[in-house]
């Protein structure tokens, strides 16, 4: 009797052991993904994973290395985030556990990456060794490197690429800083991956964007006022050259911190792009390319997002005067607000139906979440020098 | 019987809560430690000193990378740098260098600020 007592005893010991063990693994919740997000806490190599709904951080994943310039993909199911890591760190992450699933250091020093139209590949671009790679999305193997050789006065070098994006139809499209070309890679066979080469782009694109149709792919230069620009529906009209001369007006100015162009807002027929060197957004109509009214603005723009509904332009600033943010209404094409949320806003993400938008400040060691229609702030995160912030819902964007 | 386990539970979530946010200030106060003992202060208050690194850190470091391993600039540490005069690189801080992305920062770091950042350059920043 007594014997059974410590048997049944011993039994149900095991058997909260095991339940607290399970859940010290960190047992997935049921839950869905769809509100889940990534913010890079980038000088301590750190992400953490929040939620918007209630505005709470899940996780913190430490160990990703150098995350000074960072960036985060997801997979078409928002299961996993992709983060590419300014030293080459390839890490892939599972929102739901909090956990770092594979990782991988594919080059010396990165600048971002992309996942193909199907899901199922990883394109990274690199400064150091000059290039882009690209990767099963599954289990991170090489599929295929490509080396952006150029030839520099008769010596073989290889170019830093900036501006990597997908692109429909199982497509890869980056720009070429150092020989200032673009290349649109094919990997609808990914046997026979096909790589189309366009040169004499202008000077020195530092970054690229295609429109969220992924019809036009778009680099802008740093050693030109123009961009450069290629029609995907239409490959054999070649790169164009649209919005020259865009700053004639005034001189250019030193760039403090490199305009990002991944977050051009497009806003019915108008796209808003920040003028490098100027302290102004361009508005430009994407049927023409002629550049409409330019806004001036507080200082030289960083990023420039549209509210997902087009009515609003939200502008943050390079350094020093990246204490600042603007919101430009578009139909009035005027400043209707400005905001101070403190010392070093990095970023800006919207939730996926605008509602609220995120905004790191690196200096507050905060994420502020504000109000898009009453520009109140409404709670904050702690943080640790947060720079960028990425929604799953990026998971269903062409581009991003 | 389940009332009881979800108490377990909820005390076991709360003490894995304590040990990992001791685990993570630990980290960050770690990694908010910098030596600035053995150089010396070119007359740079010790609060000036502390802003110039920071800024070396976050704002150089978006183009050559926090830990200044070179991004779209080239990388700064003693290796890359020891071949090339004080001269030079005090004026590539203060007056940028034209044709590339390199701007002038003289208008708000002084030509001592930028002698001895350029000395801590040299010596490595991690020194």
């Amino acid at each position: 009797m007594v014997f059974a007592y410590i048997i049944k005893t011993v039994i149900r010991l095991i058997f909260i052991l095991g339940i607290l063990l399970i859940n010290a693994c960190g047992m997935p919740n049921l839950r869905g993904t769809g509100d889940l997000g990534l913010v890079i806490e980038r000088a301590i190599g750190q992400v953490q994973i929040i939620e918007t709904t209630n505005y709470t951080s899940l996780y913190k994943i430490s160990g990703l290395g150098d995350l000074s310039h960072a960036s985060v993909v997801y997979s078409r199911d928002q299961r996993y985030g992709y983060i590419f890591g300014r030293d080459g760190g390839l890490s892939k992450i599972d929102m739901l556990r909090g956990k770092i699933t594979k990782r991988i250091i594919q080059a010396g020093n990165s600048i971002g990456g992309a996942i193909s139209q199907d899901g199922k590949l990883i394109a990274v671009s690199n400064y150091k060794p000059g290039g882009v790679k690209i990767f099963d999305a599954d289990s991170l193997k090489l599929i295929l490197d490509i080396k952006t050789i150029y030839d520099d006065n008769a010596v073989e070098k290889r170019s830093k690429t900036v501006g990597l994006t997908d692109a429909p139809g199982n497509k890869f499209i980056f720009s070429l800083y150092d020989s200032g070309e673009i290349w649109l890679v094919d990997m609808k066979d990914i046997n026979q991956p096909i790589i189309t080469k366009f040169k004499d782009i202008g000077d020195k694109p530092y970054d690229g964007l295609i429109t969220s149709d992924g019809r036009y792919y778009i680099a802008g230069l740093f050693g030109e006022d123009g961009m450069a620009m290629l029609d995907l529906w239409n490959l054999d009209a070649g790169v164009t050259r649209i919005l020259d001369g865009y700053g004639r007006d005034d001189e250019a100015l030193p760039v403090y911190k490199m305009p990002h162009l991944e977050g051009w807002a497009q806003a019915g027929n108008l796209m808003f792009l920040p003028a490098i060197g100027h302290h102004k957004v361009l508005s430009i109509a994407r049927d023409t390319w002629q550049v409409g009214d330019s806004i001036p603005v507080h200082s030289q723009p960083v990023f420039v997002v549209s509210r997902p509904d087009g009515k609003y332009i939200w502008v943050n600033f390079a350094h020093p005067d990246n204490d600042v943010i603007q919101i430009i209404d578009v139909e009035a094409k005027k400043i209707i607000k400005e905001l101070r949320p403190g010392k070093a806003v990095l970023h800006m993400e919207f939730t996926p139906r605008g509602e609220h938008i995120l905004i790191s400040v690196r200096d507050e060691n905060k994420v502020i979440i504000y109000d898009t229609q009453s520009f109140e702030e409404i709670t904050n995160l702690e943080m640790d020098k947060p720079s960028g912030i990425f929604l799953t819902a990026r998971s269903a964007k062409t581009g991003l | 019987m389940h009332k009881q386990y979800y108490k377990i539970l909820r005390w076991c979530y709360f003490i894995a809560m304590i040990i990992s946010y001791g685990v993570f200030a630990s980290f960050y106060a770690a990694a908010e430690i910098v030596n600035l003992t053995d150089i010396s202060p070119n007359n740079i208050s010790k609060i000036r000193a502390e802003q110039l690194i920071y800024q070396l850190k976050q704002d150089c470091g978006s183009c050559h990378g926090l830990t200044l391993k070179g991004g779209l600039g080239p990388a700064l540490l003693p290796i890359n740098l020891h071949d090339k005069t004080d001269e030079i690189l005090v004026d590539t801080i203060l007056y940028g260098r034209a044709g590339t992305p390199m701007p002038p920062w003289n208008f708000e770091i002084s030509r001592n600020e930028a002698k001895w950042l350029v000395k801590i350059l040299k010596n490595g920043l991690d020194q």
